[in-house]
Protein backbone atom coordinates (compact mmCIF):
# COMPACT_ATOMS: atom_id res chain seq x y z
CA UNK A 1 0.00 0.00 0.00
CA UNK A 2 3.38 2.22 -0.05
CA UNK A 3 1.15 4.29 -2.98
CA UNK A 4 -1.93 4.83 -1.45
CA UNK A 5 -2.47 8.82 -1.17
CA UNK A 6 -3.79 9.15 2.33
CA UNK A 7 -6.56 12.05 2.26
CA UNK A 8 -8.60 11.64 6.02
CA UNK A 9 -9.76 14.97 5.52
CA UNK A 10 -12.28 13.67 2.52
CA UNK A 11 -14.04 12.72 5.31
CA UNK A 12 -15.00 16.14 6.77
CA UNK A 13 -15.14 17.73 2.93
CA UNK A 14 -18.40 19.11 1.74
CA UNK A 15 -20.84 17.68 0.24
CA UNK A 16 -19.11 14.03 1.42
CA UNK A 17 -19.41 14.88 5.17
CA UNK A 18 -23.25 15.68 4.84
CA UNK A 19 -24.00 12.14 2.87
CA UNK A 20 -21.93 10.22 5.39
CA UNK A 21 -24.36 12.36 7.77
CA UNK A 22 -27.16 11.51 6.01
CA UNK A 23 -26.40 8.08 5.88
CA UNK A 24 -25.73 7.29 9.34
CA UNK A 25 -29.29 8.54 9.95
CA UNK A 26 -31.14 6.45 7.60
CA UNK A 27 -29.27 3.52 8.89
CA UNK A 28 -30.70 4.47 12.63
CA UNK A 29 -33.97 4.92 11.23
CA UNK A 30 -33.90 1.38 9.32
CA UNK A 31 -32.59 -0.28 12.06
CA UNK A 32 -35.09 1.05 14.99
CA UNK A 33 -38.28 0.96 12.61
CA UNK A 34 -37.34 -2.79 12.12
CA UNK A 35 -37.03 -3.06 15.76
CA UNK A 36 -40.53 -2.08 16.41
CA UNK A 37 -41.91 -4.68 14.29
CA UNK A 38 -39.56 -7.33 15.41
CA UNK A 39 -40.03 -6.94 19.23
CA UNK A 40 -43.51 -6.43 18.25
CA UNK A 41 -43.97 -9.13 15.78
CA UNK A 42 -41.28 -11.40 17.64
CA UNK A 43 -43.26 -11.11 21.11
CA UNK A 44 -46.34 -12.42 19.23
CA UNK A 45 -44.73 -15.77 17.96
CA UNK A 46 -42.66 -16.74 20.76
CA UNK A 47 -46.41 -16.99 23.11
CA UNK A 48 -47.76 -18.20 20.03
CA UNK A 49 -44.94 -21.23 19.80
CA UNK A 50 -45.96 -22.59 23.71
CA UNK A 51 -49.66 -22.37 22.80
CA UNK A 52 -51.44 -25.95 22.59
CA UNK A 53 -53.34 -25.36 19.71
CA UNK A 54 -51.65 -27.57 16.97
CA UNK A 55 -53.18 -25.06 14.39
CA UNK A 56 -51.04 -22.16 15.70
CA UNK A 57 -47.91 -24.22 16.81
CA UNK A 58 -48.19 -25.17 12.76
CA UNK A 59 -48.69 -21.49 11.33
CA UNK A 60 -45.85 -19.76 14.15
CA UNK A 61 -43.75 -22.71 12.90
CA UNK A 62 -43.55 -22.52 9.53
CA UNK A 63 -43.37 -18.83 10.07
CA UNK A 64 -39.79 -19.13 12.09
CA UNK A 65 -38.87 -22.01 9.65
CA UNK A 66 -38.91 -19.99 6.72
CA UNK A 67 -37.96 -16.62 8.25
CA UNK A 68 -34.99 -18.45 9.78
CA UNK A 69 -33.66 -20.52 6.72
CA UNK A 70 -33.87 -17.83 4.19
CA UNK A 71 -30.91 -15.32 3.70
CA UNK A 72 -32.04 -11.88 4.87
CA UNK A 73 -30.70 -10.70 1.53
CA UNK A 74 -32.84 -13.22 -0.63
CA UNK A 75 -36.08 -12.17 1.32
CA UNK A 76 -35.58 -8.28 1.00
CA UNK A 77 -35.10 -9.03 -2.76
CA UNK A 78 -38.01 -11.25 -2.47
CA UNK A 79 -40.27 -8.40 -0.41
CA UNK A 80 -38.80 -5.63 -3.23
CA UNK A 81 -38.99 -7.27 -6.32
CA UNK A 82 -41.28 -10.25 -6.58
CA UNK A 83 -44.07 -9.47 -4.05
CA UNK A 84 -45.02 -6.54 -6.07
CA UNK A 85 -45.60 -8.92 -9.07
CA UNK A 86 -47.48 -11.59 -7.36
CA UNK A 87 -50.40 -9.09 -6.02
CA UNK A 88 -53.22 -7.62 -8.17
CA UNK A 89 -51.69 -4.99 -10.45
CA UNK A 90 -53.39 -1.95 -8.71
CA UNK A 91 -51.42 -3.14 -5.27
CA UNK A 92 -48.60 -3.95 -7.14
CA UNK A 93 -48.45 -0.99 -8.74
CA UNK A 94 -48.95 0.86 -5.48
CA UNK A 95 -46.19 -0.56 -3.79
CA UNK A 96 -43.74 0.12 -6.75
CA UNK A 97 -45.12 3.80 -7.78
CA UNK A 98 -46.99 5.39 -5.02
CA UNK A 99 -45.41 4.32 -1.68
CA UNK A 100 -43.21 6.88 -0.61
CA UNK A 101 -39.63 5.61 0.59
CA UNK A 102 -40.93 1.70 -0.79
CA UNK A 103 -37.50 1.09 -0.75
CA UNK A 104 -37.18 2.27 2.84
CA UNK A 105 -40.43 0.41 4.16
CA UNK A 106 -39.11 -2.81 2.40
CA UNK A 107 -36.02 -2.85 3.72
CA UNK A 108 -38.23 -2.10 7.47
CA UNK A 109 -40.49 -4.87 6.92
CA UNK A 110 -37.81 -7.29 5.89
CA UNK A 111 -35.22 -6.93 8.61
CA UNK A 112 -38.66 -6.78 10.66
CA UNK A 113 -39.84 -9.95 10.10
CA UNK A 114 -36.31 -11.57 9.63
CA UNK A 115 -35.61 -10.44 13.22
CA UNK A 116 -38.91 -11.05 14.64
CA UNK A 117 -38.31 -15.24 13.75
CA UNK A 118 -35.12 -14.85 15.94
CA UNK A 119 -36.91 -12.86 18.63
CA UNK A 120 -40.01 -15.23 18.98
CA UNK A 121 -37.44 -18.25 19.73
CA UNK A 122 -36.12 -15.97 22.22
CA UNK A 123 -39.04 -15.23 23.82
CA UNK A 124 -40.33 -18.77 23.90
CA UNK A 125 -36.92 -20.24 25.46
CA UNK A 126 -37.67 -17.58 27.83
CA UNK A 127 -40.89 -18.82 28.49
CA UNK A 128 -39.93 -22.35 28.63
CA UNK A 129 -37.40 -22.16 30.61
CA UNK A 130 -39.79 -20.82 33.29
CA UNK A 131 -40.62 -24.04 36.05
CA UNK A 132 -43.89 -25.80 34.78
CA UNK A 133 -44.94 -25.12 38.63
CA UNK A 134 -45.48 -21.74 37.76
CA UNK A 135 -48.30 -22.39 35.39
CA UNK A 136 -49.40 -24.59 37.55
CA UNK A 137 -49.70 -22.65 40.39
CA UNK A 138 -51.14 -19.79 38.29
CA UNK A 139 -54.07 -21.90 37.33
CA UNK A 140 -54.74 -23.69 41.04
CA UNK A 141 -55.00 -20.06 41.93
CA UNK A 142 -57.66 -19.63 39.35
CA UNK A 143 -56.39 -17.65 36.84
CA UNK A 144 -57.40 -18.42 33.57
CA UNK A 145 -54.75 -19.22 30.96
CA UNK A 146 -54.34 -15.85 29.40
CA UNK A 147 -54.15 -14.30 32.61
CA UNK A 148 -51.47 -16.51 33.83
CA UNK A 149 -49.40 -15.45 30.33
CA UNK A 150 -50.05 -12.27 31.05
CA UNK A 151 -49.13 -11.88 34.72
CA UNK A 152 -46.57 -14.42 34.88
CA UNK A 153 -45.10 -15.72 32.04
CA UNK A 154 -44.52 -13.11 29.90
CA UNK A 155 -42.97 -10.53 32.15
CA UNK A 156 -41.05 -13.05 33.36
CA UNK A 157 -40.32 -15.02 30.12
CA UNK A 158 -39.49 -11.91 28.50
CA UNK A 159 -37.08 -10.24 31.40
CA UNK A 160 -34.75 -13.50 31.20
CA UNK A 161 -34.51 -13.26 27.04
CA UNK A 162 -33.08 -9.99 28.10
CA UNK A 163 -29.00 -10.43 26.95
CA UNK A 164 -30.21 -12.48 23.87
CA UNK A 165 -31.60 -9.34 22.48
CA UNK A 166 -29.16 -7.17 22.75
CA UNK A 167 -27.64 -9.44 20.25
CA UNK A 168 -30.44 -9.04 17.87
CA UNK A 169 -30.67 -5.24 18.68
CA UNK A 170 -26.88 -5.15 17.64
CA UNK A 171 -27.88 -7.62 14.65
CA UNK A 172 -30.96 -5.69 13.17
CA UNK A 173 -28.23 -2.65 12.80
CA UNK A 174 -25.22 -4.85 11.09
CA UNK A 175 -27.79 -6.54 8.66
CA UNK A 176 -29.22 -3.10 7.92
CA UNK A 177 -26.91 -2.63 5.62
CA UNK A 178 -28.31 -5.18 3.64
CA UNK A 179 -30.68 -2.26 2.34
CA UNK A 180 -27.75 -1.06 -0.12
CA UNK A 181 -29.12 -3.62 -2.10
CA UNK A 182 -32.90 -1.91 -2.72
CA UNK A 183 -31.24 1.36 -2.79
CA UNK A 184 -31.70 2.73 0.75
CA UNK A 185 -28.97 5.11 0.63
CA UNK A 186 -27.43 4.25 4.48
CA UNK A 187 -24.39 4.37 6.05
CA UNK A 188 -22.52 1.32 4.02
CA UNK A 189 -24.13 2.60 0.64
CA UNK A 190 -22.80 6.25 1.41
CA UNK A 191 -19.75 5.17 1.81
CA UNK A 192 -19.09 3.09 -0.98
CA UNK A 193 -20.34 5.99 -2.84
CA UNK A 194 -17.95 8.32 -1.60
CA UNK A 195 -15.41 6.18 -1.87
CA UNK A 196 -16.64 5.64 -6.20
CA UNK A 197 -16.19 9.49 -6.36
CA UNK A 198 -12.80 10.14 -4.39
CA UNK A 199 -11.17 6.38 -4.61
CA UNK A 200 -10.14 7.45 -1.38
CA UNK A 201 -12.07 3.70 0.09
CA UNK A 202 -9.64 3.01 2.74
CA UNK A 203 -10.81 6.25 5.13
CA UNK A 204 -13.85 5.76 4.39
CA UNK A 205 -14.77 2.07 5.13
CA UNK A 206 -11.87 3.11 8.56
CA UNK A 207 -14.83 5.53 9.52
CA UNK A 208 -18.03 3.27 8.77
CA UNK A 209 -16.38 0.98 10.72
CA UNK A 210 -15.59 3.13 13.80
CA UNK A 211 -19.19 4.68 13.43
CA UNK A 212 -21.10 1.44 13.41
CA UNK A 213 -18.86 0.26 16.28
CA UNK A 214 -19.89 3.12 17.84
CA UNK A 215 -23.68 2.70 17.07
CA UNK A 216 -23.68 -1.22 18.45
CA UNK A 217 -21.61 0.01 21.42
CA UNK A 218 -24.09 2.52 22.33
CA UNK A 219 -26.96 -0.24 21.88
CA UNK A 220 -24.87 -2.21 24.60
CA UNK A 221 -24.92 0.07 27.09
CA UNK A 222 -28.57 1.02 26.47
CA UNK A 223 -29.32 -3.05 26.85
CA UNK A 224 -27.36 -2.99 29.97
CA UNK A 225 -29.09 -0.46 31.52
CA UNK A 226 -32.48 -2.30 30.96
CA UNK A 227 -31.08 -5.48 31.66
CA UNK A 228 -29.86 -3.91 35.54
CA UNK A 229 -33.59 -2.77 35.77
CA UNK A 230 -35.12 -5.95 34.50
CA UNK A 231 -32.85 -8.27 36.51
CA UNK A 232 -35.60 -10.94 38.13
CA UNK A 233 -33.84 -11.52 42.18
CA UNK A 234 -33.26 -15.47 42.16
CA UNK A 235 -32.87 -15.94 38.53
CA UNK A 236 -30.38 -17.69 36.57
CA UNK A 237 -29.53 -14.31 35.08
CA UNK A 238 -29.15 -12.58 38.07
CA UNK A 239 -26.54 -14.76 39.44
CA UNK A 240 -25.02 -14.26 36.36
CA UNK A 241 -25.05 -10.05 36.21
CA UNK A 242 -25.87 -9.85 40.16
CA UNK A 243 -23.26 -7.86 42.31
CA UNK B 1 49.66 11.45 -12.54
CA UNK B 2 49.87 9.11 -15.53
CA UNK B 3 48.53 6.24 -12.96
CA UNK B 4 46.15 8.55 -11.26
CA UNK B 5 44.55 9.07 -15.07
CA UNK B 6 44.48 5.96 -15.65
CA UNK B 7 42.72 4.99 -12.70
CA UNK B 8 40.20 8.37 -13.09
CA UNK B 9 39.48 7.35 -16.33
CA UNK B 10 38.88 3.40 -15.51
CA UNK B 11 36.26 4.61 -13.16
CA UNK B 12 34.80 6.80 -15.35
CA UNK B 13 34.56 4.16 -18.21
CA UNK B 14 33.34 2.16 -15.20
CA UNK B 15 30.75 4.67 -14.27
CA UNK B 16 29.86 4.87 -18.22
CA UNK B 17 29.40 1.15 -18.63
CA UNK B 18 27.02 0.13 -15.20
CA UNK B 19 24.76 3.64 -16.18
CA UNK B 20 22.98 1.59 -18.99
CA UNK B 21 23.25 -1.68 -16.99
CA UNK B 22 21.25 -0.29 -14.31
CA UNK B 23 18.94 1.53 -16.44
CA UNK B 24 17.65 -2.25 -17.38
CA UNK B 25 16.97 -2.89 -13.79
CA UNK B 26 13.33 -2.84 -13.35
CA UNK B 27 11.11 -1.28 -10.92
CA UNK B 28 7.46 -1.25 -9.67
CA UNK B 29 5.15 -3.21 -11.23
CA UNK B 30 7.57 -4.81 -14.01
CA UNK B 31 9.64 -5.58 -10.87
CA UNK B 32 6.82 -7.22 -9.47
CA UNK B 33 5.39 -9.07 -13.02
CA UNK B 34 9.21 -10.45 -13.64
CA UNK B 35 10.47 -11.75 -9.94
CA UNK B 36 6.91 -13.09 -9.78
CA UNK B 37 6.16 -14.73 -13.33
CA UNK B 38 2.48 -13.63 -12.95
CA UNK B 39 0.61 -10.68 -13.67
CA UNK B 40 -2.96 -9.83 -12.24
CA UNK B 41 -5.77 -8.68 -13.97
CA UNK B 42 -8.49 -7.20 -12.00
CA UNK B 43 -12.29 -7.81 -14.20
CA UNK B 44 -15.51 -7.00 -14.09
CA UNK B 45 -18.40 -9.53 -14.58
CA UNK B 46 -21.10 -8.03 -15.32
CA UNK B 47 -20.04 -5.27 -18.03
CA UNK B 48 -20.69 -6.60 -21.19
CA UNK B 49 -18.87 -6.44 -23.62
CA UNK B 50 -16.18 -5.11 -21.84
CA UNK B 51 -15.64 -6.82 -18.90
CA UNK B 52 -17.43 -9.83 -18.36
CA UNK B 53 -18.25 -14.03 -17.55
CA UNK B 54 -19.04 -15.43 -20.78
CA UNK B 55 -21.20 -18.84 -21.10
CA UNK B 56 -17.80 -20.69 -20.71
CA UNK B 57 -17.04 -19.01 -17.24
CA UNK B 58 -14.39 -17.34 -18.55
CA UNK B 59 -13.82 -13.66 -18.38
CA UNK B 60 -13.77 -11.81 -21.58
CA UNK B 61 -14.47 -8.94 -23.10
CA UNK B 62 -13.28 -5.53 -25.36
CA UNK B 63 -11.03 -4.38 -22.51
CA UNK B 64 -9.81 -7.72 -21.93
CA UNK B 65 -8.61 -8.68 -24.98
CA UNK B 66 -6.80 -5.26 -24.70
CA UNK B 67 -5.09 -6.61 -21.86
CA UNK B 68 -4.13 -9.39 -22.82
CA UNK B 69 -2.25 -7.33 -25.98
CA UNK B 70 -0.64 -5.66 -23.04
CA UNK B 71 0.71 -8.86 -21.07
CA UNK B 72 2.13 -10.22 -24.75
CA UNK B 73 3.98 -6.89 -24.74
CA UNK B 74 5.07 -6.61 -21.16
CA UNK B 75 6.28 -10.70 -21.56
CA UNK B 76 8.33 -9.04 -24.47
CA UNK B 77 9.86 -6.46 -22.41
CA UNK B 78 10.82 -8.09 -19.31
CA UNK B 79 12.01 -11.43 -22.11
CA UNK B 80 9.66 -13.83 -20.51
CA UNK B 81 9.03 -17.46 -22.30
CA UNK B 82 5.71 -17.90 -19.76
CA UNK B 83 3.74 -15.51 -17.79
CA UNK B 84 1.05 -16.77 -15.95
CA UNK B 85 -1.83 -14.55 -16.18
CA UNK B 86 -3.89 -14.47 -12.86
CA UNK B 87 -7.54 -12.90 -13.38
CA UNK B 88 -9.55 -11.57 -10.34
CA UNK B 89 -12.86 -10.78 -10.20
CA UNK B 90 -13.37 -6.82 -8.63
CA UNK B 91 -16.50 -4.97 -7.53
CA UNK B 92 -16.45 -0.96 -7.15
CA UNK B 93 -15.50 -1.37 -3.76
CA UNK B 94 -12.47 -3.76 -4.02
CA UNK B 95 -11.18 -2.31 -7.40
CA UNK B 96 -8.73 0.29 -5.95
CA UNK B 97 -7.49 -1.10 -2.67
CA UNK B 98 -6.98 -4.65 -4.39
CA UNK B 99 -5.21 -2.49 -7.40
CA UNK B 100 -2.77 -0.75 -4.65
CA UNK B 101 -1.74 -3.69 -2.22
CA UNK B 102 -0.76 -5.67 -5.64
CA UNK B 103 -3.23 -8.00 -5.82
CA UNK B 104 -4.36 -7.07 -9.59
CA UNK B 105 -1.54 -4.86 -11.91
CA UNK B 106 -4.41 -3.48 -14.42
CA UNK B 107 -8.08 -3.38 -14.13
CA UNK B 108 -9.81 -4.30 -17.44
CA UNK B 109 -13.27 -2.94 -17.32
CA UNK B 110 -15.37 0.00 -17.45
CA UNK B 111 -13.43 2.57 -15.70
CA UNK B 112 -14.02 6.41 -16.59
CA UNK B 113 -10.88 8.34 -15.99
CA UNK B 114 -11.22 11.23 -14.51
CA UNK B 115 -8.85 14.19 -12.67
CA UNK B 116 -10.21 13.03 -9.14
CA UNK B 117 -9.57 9.70 -9.30
CA UNK B 118 -5.72 10.35 -10.81
CA UNK B 119 -5.30 11.30 -7.62
CA UNK B 120 -5.00 7.62 -6.36
CA UNK B 121 -4.38 5.88 -9.56
CA UNK B 122 -3.53 6.06 -12.87
CA UNK B 123 -4.70 5.54 -16.28
CA UNK B 124 -3.39 4.05 -20.14
CA UNK B 125 -4.66 5.73 -23.32
CA UNK B 126 -8.20 5.83 -23.81
CA UNK B 127 -10.07 2.58 -25.31
CA UNK B 128 -13.20 3.79 -25.67
CA UNK B 129 -15.69 6.94 -25.27
CA UNK B 130 -19.39 7.11 -24.24
CA UNK B 131 -21.15 9.01 -22.09
CA UNK B 132 -24.84 9.31 -19.79
CA UNK B 133 -28.28 9.06 -21.55
CA UNK B 134 -31.18 7.86 -20.57
CA UNK B 135 -32.71 4.04 -21.52
CA UNK B 136 -36.52 4.05 -21.21
CA UNK B 137 -39.25 2.16 -22.75
CA UNK B 138 -40.97 2.82 -25.52
CA UNK B 139 -44.13 5.25 -25.85
CA UNK B 140 -42.79 6.69 -21.88
CA UNK B 141 -42.80 10.16 -23.56
CA UNK B 142 -39.21 10.71 -22.55
CA UNK B 143 -37.22 12.12 -25.33
CA UNK B 144 -34.21 14.16 -23.29
CA UNK B 145 -33.13 15.10 -20.00
CA UNK B 146 -35.97 17.56 -19.58
CA UNK B 147 -38.70 15.17 -19.83
CA UNK B 148 -37.76 13.34 -16.52
CA UNK B 149 -39.21 16.38 -14.40
CA UNK B 150 -40.71 14.92 -11.63
CA UNK B 151 -40.49 10.98 -13.14
CA UNK B 152 -38.89 8.34 -10.80
CA UNK B 153 -35.39 7.22 -12.28
CA UNK B 154 -33.00 4.63 -11.42
CA UNK B 155 -29.06 5.29 -11.75
CA UNK B 156 -26.87 3.46 -9.72
CA UNK B 157 -25.15 4.13 -6.84
CA UNK B 158 -21.56 5.61 -6.35
CA UNK B 159 -21.46 5.85 -10.49
CA UNK B 160 -19.81 9.06 -12.18
CA UNK B 161 -23.80 8.56 -13.84
CA UNK B 162 -25.25 9.76 -11.01
CA UNK B 163 -23.18 12.37 -9.69
CA UNK B 164 -23.75 13.97 -13.49
CA UNK B 165 -27.63 13.48 -13.67
CA UNK B 166 -28.09 14.66 -9.94
CA UNK B 167 -26.14 17.86 -10.64
CA UNK B 168 -28.02 18.11 -13.74
CA UNK B 169 -31.11 17.71 -11.83
CA UNK B 170 -30.57 20.31 -9.50
CA UNK B 171 -29.26 22.82 -12.30
CA UNK B 172 -32.61 22.03 -14.19
CA UNK B 173 -35.08 21.93 -11.29
CA UNK B 174 -36.75 18.93 -12.84
CA UNK B 175 -37.50 16.92 -9.65
CA UNK B 176 -37.21 13.87 -10.63
CA UNK B 177 -37.43 10.86 -7.84
CA UNK B 178 -34.27 8.79 -7.41
CA UNK B 179 -33.71 5.25 -7.13
CA UNK B 180 -30.58 4.15 -6.42
CA UNK B 181 -29.84 1.53 -7.10
CA UNK B 182 -27.20 -1.06 -6.43
CA UNK B 183 -25.60 -2.26 -10.16
CA UNK B 184 -26.56 -2.99 -13.71
CA UNK B 185 -28.82 -5.97 -13.28
CA UNK B 186 -31.08 -4.19 -10.56
CA UNK B 187 -31.13 -1.30 -12.36
CA UNK B 188 -32.55 -2.72 -14.88
CA UNK B 189 -35.00 -5.16 -13.33
CA UNK B 190 -36.28 -1.83 -11.68
CA UNK B 191 -37.23 -0.68 -15.24
CA UNK B 192 -38.30 -3.92 -16.73
CA UNK B 193 -40.97 -4.24 -13.62
CA UNK B 194 -42.31 -0.73 -14.09
CA UNK B 195 -40.65 0.65 -10.76
CA UNK B 196 -39.06 3.54 -12.92
CA UNK B 197 -39.79 5.37 -15.80
CA UNK B 198 -35.89 5.65 -17.05
CA UNK B 199 -32.50 4.15 -16.01
CA UNK B 200 -29.52 6.52 -16.41
CA UNK B 201 -26.20 4.84 -17.44
CA UNK B 202 -23.30 4.85 -19.63
CA UNK B 203 -24.75 4.28 -23.74
CA UNK B 204 -22.97 1.93 -24.09
CA UNK B 205 -24.12 0.06 -21.05
CA UNK B 206 -27.79 0.71 -21.92
CA UNK B 207 -27.31 -0.57 -25.63
CA UNK B 208 -25.52 -3.96 -23.50
CA UNK B 209 -28.72 -4.49 -21.47
CA UNK B 210 -31.04 -4.15 -24.21
CA UNK B 211 -29.48 -6.61 -26.23
CA UNK B 212 -29.50 -8.86 -23.00
CA UNK B 213 -33.15 -8.15 -22.59
CA UNK B 214 -36.19 -10.95 -23.76
CA UNK B 215 -38.16 -8.13 -25.27
CA UNK B 216 -34.98 -5.84 -26.93
CA UNK B 217 -37.76 -3.59 -29.11
CA UNK B 218 -39.51 -2.48 -26.39
CA UNK B 219 -36.78 -0.55 -25.43
CA UNK B 220 -35.22 2.59 -26.84
CA UNK B 221 -31.98 4.96 -25.58
CA UNK B 222 -32.99 8.50 -25.60
CA UNK B 223 -31.54 11.86 -25.59
CA UNK B 224 -28.33 13.68 -25.86
CA UNK B 225 -25.30 12.45 -24.51
CA UNK B 226 -24.67 14.77 -20.97
CA UNK B 227 -21.18 13.74 -19.89
CA UNK B 228 -17.99 12.75 -21.40
CA UNK B 229 -16.93 9.05 -20.11
CA UNK B 230 -13.42 8.12 -21.30
CA UNK B 231 -12.85 4.32 -20.24
CA UNK B 232 -9.28 3.57 -19.86
CA UNK B 233 -7.40 0.08 -18.11
CA UNK B 234 -6.74 1.44 -14.59
CA UNK B 235 -2.90 1.15 -13.31
CA UNK B 236 -1.06 2.25 -9.92
CA UNK B 237 0.17 5.58 -9.92
CA UNK B 238 4.13 6.73 -10.24
CA UNK B 239 5.05 3.93 -12.04
CA UNK B 240 5.89 5.21 -15.64
CA UNK B 241 8.18 2.19 -17.02
CA UNK B 242 4.60 0.24 -16.50
CA UNK B 243 2.50 2.25 -18.06
CA UNK B 244 4.45 3.14 -21.26
CA UNK B 245 4.67 -0.54 -21.82
CA UNK B 246 0.88 -0.36 -21.97
CA UNK B 247 0.49 2.55 -23.78
CA UNK B 248 2.77 1.54 -26.26
CA UNK B 249 1.08 -1.65 -27.72
CA UNK B 250 -1.81 0.55 -27.38
CA UNK B 251 -0.41 3.02 -29.74
CA UNK B 252 0.62 0.07 -31.80
CA UNK B 253 -2.81 -1.26 -32.13
CA UNK B 254 -4.34 1.97 -32.98
CA UNK B 255 -1.46 2.88 -35.15
CA UNK B 256 -1.50 -0.23 -37.14
CA UNK B 257 -5.27 -0.11 -37.42
CA UNK B 258 -5.84 -3.68 -35.50
CA UNK B 259 -8.08 -1.93 -33.14
CA UNK B 260 -10.93 -2.12 -35.52
CA UNK B 261 -10.61 -6.19 -36.02
CA UNK B 262 -10.75 -6.44 -31.65
CA UNK B 263 -13.60 -3.59 -31.52
CA UNK B 264 -15.65 -4.80 -33.78
CA UNK B 265 -15.48 -8.51 -32.42
CA UNK B 266 -16.83 -7.17 -29.40
CA UNK B 267 -18.69 -4.14 -29.83
CA UNK B 268 -21.09 -5.47 -32.80
CA UNK B 269 -22.79 -7.58 -30.08
CA UNK B 270 -24.27 -4.72 -28.81
CA UNK B 271 -24.56 -2.91 -32.77
CA UNK B 272 -22.06 -0.04 -31.69
CA UNK B 273 -20.35 1.66 -34.46
CA UNK B 274 -17.28 3.12 -34.02
CA UNK B 275 -18.15 6.89 -33.54
CA UNK B 276 -16.18 9.46 -35.63
CA UNK B 277 -15.02 11.06 -32.31
CA UNK B 278 -13.51 7.56 -31.81
CA UNK B 279 -11.80 7.52 -34.87
CA UNK B 280 -9.90 10.28 -33.98
CA UNK B 281 -9.58 9.62 -30.28
CA UNK B 282 -7.71 6.63 -31.57
CA UNK B 283 -6.02 8.39 -34.16
CA UNK B 284 -4.45 11.25 -31.70
CA UNK B 285 -3.15 8.33 -29.53
CA UNK B 286 -1.51 6.58 -32.26
CA UNK B 287 1.78 7.77 -31.23
CA UNK B 288 5.06 7.45 -33.57
CA UNK B 289 7.82 4.69 -32.31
Amino acid sequence: MERYSWNWAILVTEPYVYWILSGIVWTILVALAGWVIALALGSVVGVARTLRQPVVRAIVGAYVETFRNVPLLVQIFLWYFVLPELLPAAAGQWLKRDLPHAEFWTAVVSLGTYTACRIGEQVRAGIEAIAKGQTHAGLATGLTLPQVYRHILVPVGFRMTVPALTSEFINIFKNSALALTIGVLELTSRTRQVAEYTYQAIELFTAATVVYALITLIVTFAMRVVERRARLPGMIQSARTGP
Amino acid sequence: MRKYFCIVAGALLAVALAGPAAAQEHYGTLKKIKEGGTVGIGHNEDSPPFSFIGKDGKPQGYTMDLCLKIVDGIKAELKMDKLEVRYVPLIATTRIPLLLNGTVDMVCGTTTNNLTRQRQVDFLATTFITGNRILTKKGSGIKDVEDLKGKRVTVNQGTSNEKIIKELDAKLKLGIRFLDTKDQPQGWLALETGRSDAHVTDEVVAFGLISKSKNPEQYEVVGRLFSYDPYSIVVRRDDSAFRLVGNKVLADLFRSGNINAIYDKWLSQINMPMTDMLKIVFQAQALPE
